[in-house]
């Protein structure tokens, strides 16, 4: 590729807001995959209506991350111009969207969690931060209540069904830890009233994804040993296919606008 | 596109407060909740409701085209039925 990678000063305070625009990025462009391709018109507009949401909010905390960094990077380079390796999303969104039940399934452990996070973060000290997690909110808690509805009717649907979403739970399950993960950077930030700490959710999450499971007739893992590395940039086969993509543009074009 | 088990649905948006419910079109769903969910994800994605109906398209009954004469042109030469006779006072502005 002709155009070189940038790089990042990552500050506790730029790398928080990095890791939070990866997720919303990358799992925005997951769903952006099925514009035009679910199974019918009414989910892909459900969908590309969410894909919307999150790359709104990735925009809103790329521009922030830049700004604190101070440097000459922006929101665009910031989502184009770096590697695998730089990207600092959480491995869950970044697994592949799989049949309507595995992207559900994900939508529904990411959002059950960004639904409390963005509602516990409009506290926050930092009031770029809270402004975000004001308009992030709403929009989280209806991505939570459309993956829900789904979950329900997948799980206590037809047979087959139900065993594709019982598979996408038991795949994506080991998923779910990192969103817990706290590292020392960040736990400077929690004790600074600037961050939150997500151990604090973990009981509600577990209420609330137990609750939906169980009205769907399926059943979580007993198995408590959970993934990590997305965080610092120790990322799953799949993240690179999906950069090839979305960056292919601005990597062949550099500074092409449109 | 939709299996045919799914069944049809009317969505009616209100897009102001006083304003009636004004039907928009329609989807498939498989029951009233996600009728709902995905009228607000067609029909409003640009700020253009405050409140959604979803009624089953089955729960509507409709006059029969064939019967138009009947039904309608009866009407039409009924100029009298229009509220155009009466003098207006300016004072009542705007009716």
């Amino acid at each position: 590729m002709s155009v070189a990678n940038i790089q990042v000063s990552e500050t506790p305070q730029v790398l928080y807001a990095l890791r939070r625009a990866d997720d919303a990025l990358i799992l925005g462009h997951r769903l952006s995959e099925w514009c035009g391709h679910a199974p019918m018109l009414e989910e892909d507009m459900a969908l590309s209506n969410i894909a919307l949401d999150l790359i709104g909010q990735a925009r809103e905390l790329y521009t922030y991350a830049a700004k604190i960094e101070g440097k000459d990077n922006d929101e665009d380079k910031l989502a184009y111009l770096r590697d695998v390796r730089q990207y600092r999303n959480l491995l869950l969104v970044e697994q592949p969207n799989g049949d309507c039940a595995q992207t559900l399934v994900r939508q529904f452990f990411y959002s059950a969690f960004a639904d409390l996070y963005w509602r516990a973060m409009m506290n926050s000290r930092d009031a770029t931060l809270a402004a975000i997690a004001a308009k992030s909110e709403k929009e989280s808690a209806y991505h939570l209540r459309h993956a829900s509805e789904w979950i329900i009717r997948l799980g206590d649907g037809t047979e087959e069904s139900h065993a594709r979403a019982q598979a996408a739970i038991d795949y994506l399950w080991a998923f779910s830890g990192e969103m817990f993960a706290v590292d020392a950077g960040e736990r400077s930030l929690i004790h600074a009233g600037i961050a939150i700490d997500p151990e604090g959710l973990r009981d509600r999450w577990l209420n609330t994804v137990t609750g939906v499971i169980g009205e769907a007739t399926l059943t979580l893992p007993q198995n408590d040993w959970m993934q990590q590395g997305g965080r610092v940039g120790r990322h799953s086969e799949h993240l690179g296919h999906l950069l090839s993509e979305l960056q292919s543009m601005q990597r062949t074009f550099p500074g092409l606008t449109w | 596109m939709a299996t045919p088990n799914t069944p049809l649905w009317e969505v009616f948006i209100r897009s102001r407060n006083g304003l009636a419910h004004k039907h928009v079109g329609s989807l498939h769903a498989s029951d009233a909740t996600m009728a709902l969910q995905a009228a607000r994800d067609i029909y409003t994605r640009r700020g253009e409701g405050l409140s959604i109906w979803v009624v089953p398209s089955t729960a509507i009954t409709a006059s029969d085209p064939a019967e138009k004469g009947m039904m309608f042109e009866p009407a039409e030469t009924k100029i009298y039925r229009h509220p155009t006779f009466y003098e207006v006072p300016d004072e009542v502005g705007h009716m």
